[in-house]
Formats: structure tokens, C-alpha cells, sequence
């Protein structure tokens, strides 16, 4: 059986890429996948952790994660698709408007 | 049985009065605001004429009782209400007289702009000094003590346009609070050590303890400061210098507030304290020293005054002198004798000046008078009669008072009797000096041309009593002339009470009998001698006074000239306005200017506001730049914050 360890390291791994590609990209659709990158990432620990505790919560809560992270990518790529459609463009850094 | 007397309604009524003038008075026409105004304080006066015969068929002192005030722990306050022959003395001559000269106002401020607020100040200054005469506790009188004070601010200020008035107002004000001071400091020392205000709690628990001859105790601490309250409200030394000033007021407020009531709440709140006078012989020895130099320091600075105001407001001061040696030397039942009498022949002169003054069109200068007797002769007559009642000149109304006074000044030392006897003789001489310069002589003042213009001598500064322009000097309306001939009649024939000690006998259950072994010793012949003597003074300065300024005119430039210094002295109030100036108001602004101005408010108070909004703007200004738009940079920001709370929840061992 592979341990927890292992499953809590990729965990972190798939996290920490995600933080990483929010981070780093500009490119607005590629920020949106590192966002689900997080999620997954969040999700394989629960899981892992429901499989070692043989407790159902942890899968509960994923698919719940599922739900809202479908939620939230149609409402984010409509958005997405609006902001191309007036700013023509798909870089964060000259979508701005919102500063002081 | 326990009768009812309504007392309530008495300061009600005025009260009532004002607020229907101060609301509606300005929309309302003259007649209307004089028809409220003469109904409510004139049924105030007929309510204690009421008050005054049922009350001689009941018990009196009779309390009445109105509502709750302050209920804390042991201690409490009512609005309540106190009768005795004290106060009803009080309340006769305050409606009495105040009735009067609301009747005399409606003639004298006929022209004026304002003429609603005039009445209503004059109504709500009839309540509060009803309410102070009225109160059965320190504390209710305390209000009315201070709402007199207000009424007379408001007054003394009622041509506010005016530079002048409107700093005599503040200035009588701020003396008075320093008074007021006294007073309440007073009154804290016995709610502390008797635990109430109430006037018969307090003198009950006063009466039984021992008089304080060997030392000064707490009662005469009580009684010094209750005689520093006095000395503001009753302009005695050290604070009289706001009641010349306060002369910038309409006439019938001087007559009314500085000369016939207010300024006696002093005299009437010590005589009202007299129990605890009694106690405290030094406080009274006090009480006395003040009043009698007072008396005579007046007097002195009277002589050589011109304005015809400023001359009766310093004869006030003194005559206050007069009632303060009298409460001080043990004779309440003599001081509030001259109280009343003083409230005739006194708000007589004020409104016969007041008469005078409206007849030449607004001037106060007596030098720019003369020969007036036959212009005005009803003035003359009965401004005659007050001058010949306050000169103590029998059988006129001063006499009497004034004489049972220096005989009770007498019998307690020869020294108050004197310096009286002197007063005496100089108030007789500058009365009639003020009698012969106005009215006697040829007219000094501003004629007619063929144009009808009035050549006016006196500046725009002074009195706008009369727009109108005159030819002649002329008589006032009756509206006006009839209070002076009722005062007349009461200066005449007011001090008839006082012979065989009648009205001595009237106050007697409030005051006791007063030093009952030495009336005793006291001869008759003595009190005919003292009689004699004083009569025979106040002739001689009548007699001086007519000498100098009837018969030979030109001999006071002469007396001036020879004693050039110490006439202007006098002239110049003794420097007293200038030393209070440099010693208290210069370092007072001074210290507040540089002090508390510059250094506390601007410095500390302001400063520190200031820089804590400088210096939230600074950060602000700095932090701003963290919302760059950028989105990346916040998600930076998020994930640094996750990973410190992070950090922070791994240190803690949270879950662990």
C-alpha cells in the first residue's frame, strides 16, 4: 500500500505549481487552470486522507469541490470571454482598470 | 389647616409672559406686546396683594410644595416654594415696583426697535427674581440668583449693537460670576456638613450649635463666602465695578434690576442667611466693614460724576452699603427697611432721569441740563421728592430707614455710625447737586434752528432712547409720569412703617428680636440725638449743593482746581477699573493669549489632532501603492499572507 506520506507530497507538489503558475503567468486562461491545479491538489489530500482514515467526509467534501470549481470556471470563463471581447487582450498586467 | 395659596403662580405668571413675547412678540404690534406684558406682571402684583392679605390670617412661614428635584441618597432638593414676612416684603416690593415700571416702559420704549424682546427679558426677569425670593432652598434660590444675573446680561446688552453695552453686559456678568463663585462654594459646605439646602433644615441645625466668637469656624466660612455671592450680586467692594457700566441698559432696567430689586438679592440672601450670620460674628463683622466703606467709597466717587446715570448707580452702590452695614451689625429687620424704601425713592430717581433724558432727546450729561423745573415739571416734582427721601430728609421715606440704621450702627460701634453720618452727608450733597444742576439754571442744552434740525451736541454713541427730534425740552406721556407720582406717594409716606419699630415688630418672627439687651439700653434721648445730628448733615449738603451750583456757580471749578489730584481721582473712579485691568484682566489674557491659547490649544490640542491626521495621511499615502491593479501582485500578496498564517498556525502546533 503506498503510504499517506506520498499522496500528501504530490498534494503539495500539484499545490505548490499551481501557486507558482498563479503567480508567474500572465496569460488570464493560464491562471485559471493553475487555479484548478490548487484544487486538485487540495483534492487528492482529502481524499488520501479520507482512504487512511476510512472516513467518507473527505470524499464528500471533494466532490463538493468539484461542484463550485465547475461553478466557478463556466462564471470565469464568461468573464474571460467578456473582458476579451472589450479589451482585446488576455493579459492580466493591462487589466488594471480597478487601480487606485 | 393647611391653606392654599397658589404661590406658584406668582413667578409663573411673568414667566408666562415672556414666552408669549419672546415667540409671538415679533409679529405682534406695541399695544399687543404691552397688553401681555402689563396683564401678566400686573396679575402677578394683584396675585401677591392676595397672597399678602390671606396670609396675614395663617401661619406663616407657609411652604408650599411643587415637585421633586434631585433625590440622592440622603440628600434632596425640591421645587418648593417658602412664605414668610421676609419674603412677602420682598414679593410686594419686586411686583409692587416692577409693575410700575413695566408700565413706564411701554412710554420710555415706545420707539425702540426690539420692543417685544425688551418685555420679554423684563417678564423673564420678574419670575427668576420672584423664584429667588419665592425659594424655600438654597438651591431654587440659587437658580433664581443666577437667572436674574442672566436677565440683567441680556438687559444691560439690549442695544447689542453698541460696543459699549455690549461689553457692560459682559462685564457685569463675569464680576458676577465671580460672586456666584463664593456662593456655590457656600452652598457645597452645607450640603457637605448639614446635608440638605433646605432654609429650615439648615438654620434648624445650625441654631442649637455655638457661636463662633473665639475662631473662625465653618459657619463663618459659610458667611464669608455667601458675602462674596453678595458682594457680586449687590455691587459691593471688591465688585461693584459692573453696576456704573451696566448704566449702558435702558433706563427702566436700571431702575427696575440695578437699582430696586436685583442688586438687593444680596442683602435679601444674607438677611435670609441670618441665622447663620448670627452664629459666625466675624463673617458679620465683615459683612458690616464692606458695606461701610462701600457706602462711603460710592458716595465719594458720586460727587464728581456728570452722567446723571452714573451718579444714581453710584448713590446705589452706596445706599447697598447702607443695607449691608445694617444685616452686618445685626439690624436684618433695618437693612431690608431700607431695602424697600430704598426700592422706592431709588427706581423713582431712575425713571424720573429716565424722564429727564427722554425730554431733552437722549442726553445724560448733567452739564448740558440746567433750568429744566419748568420744562418738566412733574419730572421735577416728584425726582424732588426722591432726592429729599434719599438725602434723609424727614419726613420722606429715607429718613427712616436710613436713621434706624445708623442708630443700630451706633449701638454696635461708633465708628459705622460715623463714617454713615458722613455718607449721609455726601449722598444729601450730590443728590442735590444732581437736583440743581438738571433743573435748576438756565438750559445748557441743544436748541432748534429755524430748520427744526436739532443741534445736537451729544455724539451718535449715546442714548437712541428718543429718535424724534425736539424743540423744546417736554414732558413725558402719563404712561410715564404715573408711576413716578405713585413712587412719589410711596417715598413720601413708605417709611411710616418704620415708626415705633412696626415694621421691626412685622419681620420680628423671622428674625427675632435683635440684640434685645442693647435696645434696651439704648435711651431715647440717644436715638434724638443721632436723629438730630444726621438731619442737620444731609441740610448741610443740601445747603453746600446750592451754594455751589445754584448761588455761586463758578466756585466748583475753583475747589477743582485747588485739589487738582485728588479730583481726578475721584473723577476717574480711584483708578479702580484701571487697577482691576492691569491686575487681573491684563495677566489674565496675557496667561490665556500665551499660555493656554498658543501653548495648550494650539500646541497640544490642536497639534496633536493635526499630526495624527498628518500622519495617517503619510501612511496611507505609502500603503496606497499596494493596490496597483496588478492582479498577480495580489494573488503575491495572498499567497504570502496564507503562507505567514500559515507558518504562524504550524509554530502554534494548531491540531497537533
Amino acid at each position: 500500500m503506498v503510504p499517506l506520506s506520498y499522496y500528501l507530497v504530490l498534494s503539495g507538489i500539484l499545490f505548490a505549481c499551481g501557486v507558482a503558475g498563479f503567480l508567474i503567468k500572465r496569460n488570464i486562461i493560464t491562471i485559471f487552470m493553475s487555479i484548478e491545479l490548487m484544487l486538485n491538489g487540495v483534492n487528492l489530500s482529502f481524499v488520501a486522507f479520507a482512504a487512511h482514515w476510512h472516513a467518507l467526509a473527505g470524499q464528500v467534501f471533494v466532490f463538493f469541490v468539484m461542484v463550485v470549481a465547475a461553478a466557478e470556471s463556466a462564471v470565469g470563463l464568461a468573464i474571460i470571454i467578456a473582458v476579451y471581447r472589450t479589451r482585446e487582450t488576455l493579459n492580466v498586467d493591462h487589466v488594471n482598470l480597478l487601480k487606485l | 389647616m393647611n391653606p392654599n395659596l397658589s404661590l406658584w403662580l406668582i413667578p409663573v405668571l411673568p414667566l408666562a409672559g415672556a414666552a408669549i413675547n419672546g415667540f409671538f412678540g415679533r409679529k405682534s404690534s406695541r399695544t399687543a406686546v404691552s397688553t401681555v406684558a402689563l396683564v401678566f406682571s400686573g396679575t402677578a402684583f394683584l396675585w401677591a396683594l392676595t397672597v399678602a392679605w390671606r396670609a396675614s390670617s395663617i401661619p406663616l412661614p407657609y411652604q408650599e410644595y411643587l415637585a421633586h428635584w434631585v433625590r440622592s441618597g440622603s440628600f434632596s432638593v425640591d421645587f418648593a416654594f417658602y412664605l414668610d414676612q421676609l419674603s412677602l416684603v420682598m414679593l410686594l416690593v419686586v411686583t409692587g415696583v416692577g409693575f410700575l415700571i413695566h408700565i413706564y416702559s411701554i412710554g420710555y420704549m415706545w420707539e425702540e426697535p426690539g420692543y417685544y424682546r425688551f418685555f420679554s427679558y423684563l417678564n423673564l426677569f420678574m419670575f427668576f427674581m420672584l423664584t429667588l425670593v419665592l425659594a424655600n432652598n438654597y438651591l431654587v434660590m440659587f437658580i433664581g440668583w443666577e437667572g436674574v444675573g442672566l436677565a440683567s446680561y441680556l438687559l444691560i446688552g439690549f442695544w447689542f449693537t453698541k460696543d459699549s453695552a455690549a461689553s457692560a453686559g459682559k462685564k457685569a456678568f463675569i464680576v458676577n460670576r465671580i460672586g456666584d463663585f463664593g456662593f456655590l462654594i457656600g452652598l457645597f459646605l452645607l450640603i457637605q456638613h448639614f446635608g440638605t439646602l433646605n432654609f429650615t433644615q439648615v438654620f434648624d441645625q445650625v441654631k442649637p450649635l455655638a457661636v463662633e466668637s473665639s475662631g473662625a469656624g465653618l459657619l463663618t466660612a459659610i458667611g464669608i463666602l455667601f458675602m462674596v455671592g453678595a458682594c457680586g450680586k449687590s455691587a459691593q467692594i471688591p465688585l461693584y465695578v459692573w453696576l456704573p457700566d451696566a448704566m449702558e441698559g435702558p433706563t427702566p432696567v436700571s431702575a427696575l434690576i440695578h437699582a430696586a430689586t436685583m442688586v438687593t438679592a444680596g442683602v435679601y440672601m444674607v438677611s435670609r442667611s441670618h441665622v447663620i450670620f448670627e452664629k459666625a460674628p466675624i463673617a458679620l463683622a465683615i459683612v458690616a466693614i464692606i458695606g461701610t466703606l462701600t457706602a462711603l467709597f460710592a458716595a465719594t466717587i458720586g460727587v464728581t460724576q456728570t452722567d446723571i446715570k452714573k451718579v444714581l448707580a453710584y448713590s446705589t452702590v452706596s445706599q447697598l452699603g447702607y443695607m449691608f452695614m445694617a444685616c452686618g451689625v445685626g439690624a436684618f429687620s433695618a437693612g431690608i427697611f431700607h431695602l424697600m424704601t430704598h426700592a422706592f425713592f431709588k427706581g423713582l430717581l431712575f425713571l424720573a432721569a429716565g424722564s429727564v433724558i427722554h425730554a431733552i432727546g437722549g442726553e445724560q450729561d448733567m452739564r448740558k441740563m440746567g433750568g429744566l423745573r419748568s420744562y418738566i415739571p412733574w419730572t421735577f416734582l416728584t425726582m424732588g421728592i426722591a432726592t429729599l427721601a434719599i438725602s434723609g430728609i424727614p419726613p420722606f421715606a429715607g429718613f427712616w430707614s436710613k436713621d434706624e440704621i445708623l442708630y443700630k450702627a451706633y449701638q454696635t460701634s461708633w465708628i459705622y455710625w460715623l463714617i454713615g453720618v458722613i455718607t449721609a452727608f455726601i449722598t444729601s450733597f450730590y443728590m442735590f447737586r444732581l437736583l440743581f444742576m438738571t433743573f435748576f439754571g438756565d438750559y445748557r442744552g441743544a436748541h432748534v434752528d429755524e430748520h427744526g434740525q436739532l443741534h445736537s451736541v451729544h455724539g451718535p454713541d449715546l442714548h437712541r432712547d428718543d429718535a424724534h427730534g425736539h424743540g423744546e425740552p417736554h414732558e413725558s406721556p402719563w404712561v410715564m409720569l404715573g408711576p413716578l407720582v405713585v413712587l412719589a406717594l410711596l417715598s413720601t409716606i413708605g417709611g411710616l412703617v418704620g415708626i415705633g419699630n412696626h415694621f421691626e415688630h412685622f419681620l420680628a418672627p423671622v428674625f427675632g428680636s435683635e440684640y434685645p439687651q442693647k435696645i434696651a439700653e439704648g435711651s431715647g434721648v440717644n436715638e434724638l440725638l443721632l436723629m438730630v445730628i444726621s438731619v442737620i448733615l444731609a441740610l448741610a449738603g443740601a445747603t453746600l449743593a446750592y451754594v455751589l451750583y445754584v448761588s455761586k456757580p463758578e466756585l466748583p471749578e475753583k475747589i477743582t482746581d485747588r485739589m487738582h489730584g485728588l479730583y481726578e481721582a475721584v473723577l476717574n473712579k480711584y483708578y479702580v477699573d484701571e487697577f482691576y485691568a492691569a491686575l487681573f484682566v491684563k495677566p489674565l489674557i496675557g496667561v490665556s493669549t500665551s499660555v493656554l491659547w498658543k501653548g495648550v490649544d494650539r500646541k497640544i490640542i490642536d497639534d496633536s489632532i493635526n499630526d495624527a491626521a498628518e500622519g495617517a495621511r503619510h501612511v496611507s499615502d505609502n500603503v496606497r501603492h499596494m493596490q496597483s491593479g496588478n492582479l498577480r501582485s495580489y494573488a503575491g500578496w495572498i499567497a504570502a499572507g496564507s503562507a505567514v498564517v500559515i507558518a504562524y498556525m504550524v509554530w502554534l502546533g494548531v491540531g497537533r
